[in-house]
């Protein structure tokens, strides 16, 4: 093997990347995906939230920090995200790693101008989700509530946009023939 | 919060013994060093979200009247829209102790702590604390 297909041979080993369908997205193949695992947290208002309550949705769960400057880059993507997919079966969590919890994170959503669900995070969250070290981690779920990327340090918001929009498309309606557009919109990714 | 544990990025040298006479005042370097392509923010940082590093003694007869970090790099990072006062490379961080003038003779360890958080040019990490033990002698 020549060395230049030695090394890309290597990469797909190390990464999930070879599995990938489409060219720019790092979604993984329905097979290789595993369940994520539910979680059951507050939101701002005292409520309880839990993973399974998004079955049937995409889901681009993000483990974020006020103090953490690539999760503010990320910020925008996602509010842009929510706005123009939640009517296609997508919501944003971000899960708050803040130690001083809603004092920090509360204010901060309100400047950001943040649209989608904000949850603290508890004792458990990180391990359950392999131990979350660094931030931004962001995890794509399909609508099976299976983990179908992972990201881990700060993305461009166009592998988030092709991440999603493969997924929606895998929408059973769509299977059913159901829809009679072209796909769904996905916002146009810039970064 | 129970989180990965992960790397530190960031080491301290011992720093040396301090010698101090009773109501006097000596200077200790405490040296730092980041791994290469991580920074962390300045005690200053601009933005008030920002994790300042602080470092802080326990108290005891030696008292740190002063702690003094070195001028941060101000610099415009890939995921920042505004420039930041951060600290990367090695640097070091002086401590002015003061001895009480009716503080007993001899030697003892005094305790500190290095809090920091890191980050490196699209990832950041969780805010750590390093445990410092500082020898000193009060003569």
């Amino acid at each position: 093997m020549s060395r230049p297909l030695l090394a890309i041979a290597l990469a797909c080993l190390l990464s999930s990347a070879c599995s990938l369908p489409t060219g720019r997205s790092s979604i993984k193949a329905e097979s290789e995906r595993k369940a994520a695992p539910n979680f059951s947290l507050k939101d701002s208002g005292g409520k309880t939230v839990q993973l399974s309550d998004y079955r049937g949705k995409v889901v681009l769960l993000n483990f974020w920090a006020t103090w953490c400057g690539p999760c503010k880059m990320e910020i925008p993507w996602f509010i842009d995200f929510e706005r123009e997919l939640k009517d296609q079966g997508f919501a944003v969590i971000g899960v708050s790693m803040d130690d001083e919890g809603w004092q920090a994170v509360r204010p901060f959503v309100s400047e950001e101008g943040i649209n989608y669900r904000v949850l603290l995070a508890n004792d458990s969250i990180g391990e359950l989700y392999g131990g979350i070290d660094s931030l931004p981690t962001t995890f794509v779920i399909d609508r099976e509530g299976r983990v179908a990327a992972v990201h881990i340090g700060l993305v461009s918001k166009s592998r988030y946009a092709n991440d999603l929009k493969q997924l929606l498309e895998n929408n059973p309606a769509h299977r059913a023939g159901t829809r009679n557009s072209g796909g769904p919109a996905v916002v146009a990714g810039r970064g | 919060m129970s989180l990965g544990e992960g790397k530190q990025h960031l080491e301290l040298a011992q720093p040396p013994k301090a010698v101090v006479k009773r109501g006097a005042s000596a200077l200790v370097r405490l040296p730092v060093r980041l791994e290469d392509g991580y920074h962390v923010n300045s005690d200053t940082p601009e933005d008030e979200y920002l994790i300042p590093l602080r470092l802080r003694w326990e108290p005891g007869p030696l008292v740190a009247a002063k702690i003094l970090y070195p001028q941060p790099h101000v610099e415009t990072l890939g995921f920042s829209k505004k420039p930041m006062a951060v600290f990367s490379g090695e640097f070091e961080i002086v401590t002015r102790f003061e001895a009480d003038p009716k503080a007993p003779a001899g030697p003892g360890i005094l305790g500190g702590k290095l809090r920091y958080q890191a980050c490196n040019g699209t990832t950041c990490f969780m805010p750590k604390t390093i445990d410092i033990s500082l020898a000193y002698e009060i003569q």
